[in-house]
Parts: C-alpha cells; sequence; structure tokens
C-alpha cells in the first residue's frame, strides 16, 4: 500500500518532496540506501545568474561555509573528497568525510557521507535554466539518516525546527550571495553574516 | 546615539543605544537630519503587528547625510539624501522589473520565514517595522545603517529643504501609486477614503495624471478641509451617507475609480503566534475592512479599485460577489518606491506637489514619544509630525 501512494505521487509532474506521504517517500530512500531510516528533504530557489556560474561557486565546497549557516567549514582534499564540520549546540562539531559522486559541469554536483559519518547523509543540488531571461533553477536535495538518542537531540537542535527550515534558508542565502554580493542581515557586525564578499 | 525605541502598547521611549555599523560592502551610514511618524506606525504603537521586539527602533521616513560608506556604495560623503523605506537589492528578479517592494533579498533568511508562512512568500525588507519586514533598525534615530545604498537613496539638490523631500520615502509615492493604480481616463471621477497624507497625496495625483474631479470622503473636518484646499470634493461620512451621496453626485453611475487608503482599523492582525495561527485559524481575527468594503461597493461597474492602505490578515465578510459581479479591476501593494522617485523630485522642484501643507507638527527627536501620543490621540489636528534632530 505504501508504494501505491508514491506511484500516484509520481504521475503528477511535481517534485516527490511535495508529496503528501513523506513517510512512504523515507522508506523507499532508506531501501535504497541500505538504511534503517531516511527523510528526504527538497528544495527549489530560481537565481539570475547563469548555470555556469552557480556551478562552479557551488563546486568548490570551501564556499559552502559562507552561507549553510551550520557548517562550521569544509576543506576539500583531492578532486572529490571533502572533511565537513559542522556546528552542534554548546561550541561543540560534528564531522564526517564526504565524497561526490556525481559532477556533471554546470548541471549536477550529488555527494555523499563516508563511512563512519556521524549522521548519514547525501546531498545534491541541480542547476537547471529557468524561463529565458530568469536565471536558473536551483533544486537542493538532502536524504538523511536521522540519528536516535543523544546524537537525535543534538540533531535537532542543529537544525533548529526541522532539516526543511535549514534548507529553505541556506538556498535563500545563495541566491542573496549570488545576486547581490551580499547576504542580508539585521543583526550588528559581531553577529554579522560570514557571506559578505571581502 | 539616541533612538526612539518600542517597549509595548503606547510605550515608546527615547533611549541611548550603540551607533549603527557599516556590515555589508555596499551599506552605508546616514546622519539623520529629518524624520517622521507615520500612520502605520500608529499599528506598532497600539502593538498591533507582532514580532516586535523590546527595543526594536521605529521609523521608516528618514533623510540626512551620508558619513560613512561601505566600499560597494555609489554615495559621497555628505550628499544629501531621502532614504526610501522599502529595502530593495536592485538585482533580483522584482527589482529588475521596477517591483521593488517585493525584492527577494532584503529580508535576513531566517527572518523570511514569518511572511513567507503568512503569505506564501516572503515580504521584502524595510526600516523599523518589526521582524516580518527583517528587523532592520528604523529612521526615529541620529544614525540609520542603509543596505544596498547604491540602490535606494536619493540624492537630494541643495536649495531643497529637509520639509520639502522628506515625503519621497513613503508617503508621498504611495499616494502616487494609488493614483496611478486608478488607471485614470479623461473623465474620470476618483473617489478617495481617508484624508490623511498618503489620501492627500493621492488626492493631488490623480488630478496631475488627469481625473476630472476627485471626491475625498473622511470624518475629521481638519483633514477634509486639506482635502478641499487640493480641489477635491467633500464628504464626512459621519453625516452623509456615502454609496447614496456618490452615487447622487455621478448622475447615478458612481466614480469610476476608488483609492481605500485607511488600512485596517483597530485591532491590526489579532493573533499571537505567526505560524501557529496559521495552522490553527479559529486564533485568526480579522483585519476590520469597513472601508475596504465600501469602496469595492461604491465603485462603478467595471471600475477600478486602488488599494494603497496597509492589510496584515484575513477579511470577513468581503464582498467578492460584487467585486465578480461588477468585473472590478483591483491593484495593490506596498509601495515601490524606488521606481518613482527620480520622477517626483523632479515634480516638486518644478513646484507641481505641494508636499508640505500636510505638516502640522515638528518636534525635536528627544520628544518622539509625546509626538506619537498626540498623532494617536488628536487625530484631526494632528496630520503629520515631522522630528527633527537639530
Amino acid at each position: 500500500m505504501p508504494d501505491e501512494h508514491l506511484d500516484r505521487a509520481k504521475a503528477s509532474d511535481a517534485p516527490l518532496s511535495a508529496a503528501v506521504h513523506q513517510r512512504d517517500l523515507g522508506h523507499e530512500a532508506a531501501e535504497a540506501r541500505g538504511w534503517h531510516e531516511a527523510a528526504v528533504v527538497g528544495r527549489s530557489v530560481t537565481i539570475n545568474r547563469p548555470r555556469a556560474d552557480l556551478y562552479a561557486f557551488w563546486r568548490d565546497f570551501r564556499n559552502l561555509a559562507r552561507f549553510l549557516e551550520n557548517i562550521e567549514r569544509i576543506d576539500v582534499g583531492d578532486d572529490r573528497r571533502s572533511h565537513w564540520v559542522v556546528k552542534a549546540p554548546a561550541g561543540r562539531t560534528v564531522e564526517w568525510d564526504a565524497q561526490i559522486t556525481e559532477d556533471e559541469p554546470e548541471r549536477l554536483i550529488a555527494w555523499t557521507s563516508l563511512e563512519g559519518a556521524d549522521v548519514k547523509n547525501t546531498g545534491q543540488i541541480a542547476f537547471a535554466d529557468a524561463a529565458p531571461g530568469r536565471g536558473t533553477l536551483v533544486t537542493a536535495t538532502i536524504v538523511y539518516d536521522p540519528p536516535a538518542g543523544e546524537l537525535g537531540k543534538l540533531f535537532a537542535k542543529l537544525f533548529q525546527k526541522e532539516p526543511k527550515v535549514q534548507t529553505r534558508r541556506d538556498l535563500r542565502r545563495f541566491k542573496q550571495l549570488m545576486e547581490t554580493g551580499e547576504i542580508s542581515t539585521s543583526e550588528a557586525p559581531a553577529a554579522g553574516p560570514r557571506g559578505s564578499f571581502s | 546615539m539616541r533612538a526612539l525605541t518600542w517597549h509595548g502598547k503606547h510605550d515608546v521611549r527615547m533611549e541611548t543605544v550603540p551607533d549603527p555599523q557599516i556590515v555589508n560592502p555596499r551599506d552605508a551610514i546616514i546622519k539623520v537630519t529629518s524624520t517622521a511618524i507615520c500612520g502605520s506606525d500608529l499599528h506598532l504603537y497600539d502593538s498591533y503587528i507582532p514580532t516586535l521586539h523590546r527595543g526594536d527602533i521605529l521609523g521608516h521616513e528618514f533623510m540626512g547625510e551620508v558619513v560613512e560608506t561601505g566600499p560597494g556604495s555609489t554615495l559621497q560623503k555628505g550628499q544629501r539624501v531621502v532614504v526610501p523605506f522599502v529595502i530593495a537589492c536592485g538585482k533580483c528578479f522584482f527589482c529588475e522589473h521596477q517591483q521593488f517592494s517585493a525584492c527577494d533579498n532584503s529580508n535576513p533568511a531566517d527572518k523570511a520565514d514569518m511572511s513567507e508562512v503568512l503569505y506564501g512568500y516572503p515580504m521584502t525588507g524595510a526600516f523599523g517595522y518589526s521582524h516580518l519586514t527583517g528587523g532592520y533598525a528604523g529612521g526615529q534615530a541620529e544614525y540609520v545603517r542603509v543596505p544596498y545604498s547604491d540602490v535606494g537613496p536619493i540624492v537630494v539638490p541643495d536649495g531643497l529643504e529637509d520639509d520639502k523631500v522628506l515625503f519621497l520615502s513613503d508617503i508621498l509615492p504611495t499616494g502616487w501609486m494609488a493614483a496611478e493604480n486608478c488607471e485614470i481616463q479623461p473623465g474620470d471621477t476618483v473617489a478617495v477614503w481617508g484624508c490623511g497624507p498618503v489620501g492627500q497625496f493621492a488626492i493631488q495625483s490623480a488630478f496631475v495624471l488627469g481625473a476630472h474631479r476627485v471626491i475625498a470622503i473622511d470624518h475629521h473636518p481638519h483633514r477634509l478641509e486639506l482635502a478641499r484646499s487640493m480641489k477635491a470634493e467633500v464628504i464626512n461620512y459621519h453625516d452623509v451617507k456615502v454609496r447614496e451621496a456618490l452615487a447622487e453626485m455621478t448622475g447615478g453611475i458612481g466614480p469610476d475609480a476608488v483609492i481605500d487608503a485607511v488600512g485596517m482599523e483597530s485591532h491590526g492582525f489579532a493573533f499571537d503566534n505567526v505560524v501557529d495561527a496559521i495552522k490553527t485559524s479559529v486564533k485568526l481575527g480579522t483585519d476590520r475592512t469597513h472601508a475596504l468594503r465600501e469602496v469595492i461597493m461604491a465603485c462603478r461597474k467595471g471600475g477600478r479599485v486602488s488599494i494603497p492602505g496597509v492589510y496584515g490578515g484575513v477579511a470577513d465578510k468581503f464582498p467578492i460577489g460584487a467585486l465578480m459581479e461588477k468585473g472590478l479591476t483591483v491593484k495593490t501593494g506596498q509601495t515601490h518606491v524606488q521606481k518613482y522617485s527620480q520622477k517626483l523630485l523632479e515634480m516638486i522642484g518644478e513646484g507641481r506637489l505641494d508636499t508640505t501643507y500636510i505638516i502640522s507638527h515638528r518636534l525635536p527627536l528627544e520628544e518622539a514619544p509625546r509626538g506619537y501620543k498626540m498623532f494617536k490621540e488628536q487625530q484631526d489636528e494632528v496630520t503629520k509630525v515631522v522630528l527633527k534632530t537639530h
């Protein structure tokens, strides 16, 4: 029966992140990856810049820390490997290694966390031309295995309400940075954004 | 620096707060010379707008001198500028289409959530108007940090004193856009509800845009006198039945275009938690919309309804039947200030618009709390309060 709901959702032209039966989507994603459980977050934004510019900026993962709020920093190793340091409450950090699994220049970048990651996750960012003159349609999809217990609580705090909210905010900051060169803030400088050009 | 801060219902105070600083490259810091209290500030004063924090600096109609600029600003120190209340980045889809009050980037990402939940898509950032519009410190202060200073601020020539140009920040373009949204044709009669400053500028603008007649509706005698001074015919709704009067005055047809310059009355949004209210609509109060209902009922068939008046939530008993069956066009929105700045500045310089007659009181900034109180309590005598920093 779960498959039925998803099959019906797939008959619409909408992305599955908007499907009514999200749990079924999570089950399917977990099965595909051999995980216990999974949650899927998808969100898109239109950015008034060419695909090539956005792809190039995102491809250098060091840039992501400028607008992904919870990322302390990302170190890039050889061409496809990276080390992510993520902020946690009380000044702590959570870390994992990741590897790029797909890289279609100007179109798609996909990555996955490696063995030993505290929070198993895969991410994908797709760049497609929006309607003529409108720029680029950017779609982010994150699949993660929500941790239980202590780590679960940490995870919940980390992502405030839920990863969906976080993704929405992060994409908005990416758009601001790419379109205006700045990240909007009304905070005083000490609490200011990390993302402004310098 | 000294600034007017909000602390609760009917509780605004002058406090000493840290000076603003350059944060982003396109910022500039303005030293304020003149700043005004807006009718919509009274909604903040009455505590009807959610997401205000104690200590927030209010004010969104201000002008002054550029004292500091970031590396990405195009302003020069010493320039005299009027700052639009809407913060627009100039680079997003909306700004490029001149819909500056719909700017996609100026509301910080973590604040934009609130209006996205409320309205479907997030509001733009604005000065001094709660965290729904980004929590930016406002202009009833000695200094203000102005983001995207290469887009908004209007440079003012010497020889035009502050009082003449201050209202380029908000109410003059608001009145203008309200009249423009009427799509005025030769021979048109335009009816304006609300003779506050926005209504006054809408009346003037309607005549400049070619209206044959303007009929103004209010109940404050002094405000009706001001409307008459701008060549409008007037109706006091305490003494006269408005719809009947309008029908008779237009020979049975009704006004061709109608302007609601009243906006939500009294209780504003009327719910505590913005996000919860969407989920549990029982908690949702409704905006009072008496003027809006009347405006729709009074408009002639096939006519145009222009709504500059600010509304926040949902309306009860909205005459959707009248709207549809009479085939009305509705145009509304927060003002795209930057779209009109240059044109209106030129018209002021040419003497085609009178911008100072609505100012009833000038006070030092230090007396801002008194200014709020009198604006709220004596609406007939007090039409506009302008605060001066020296």
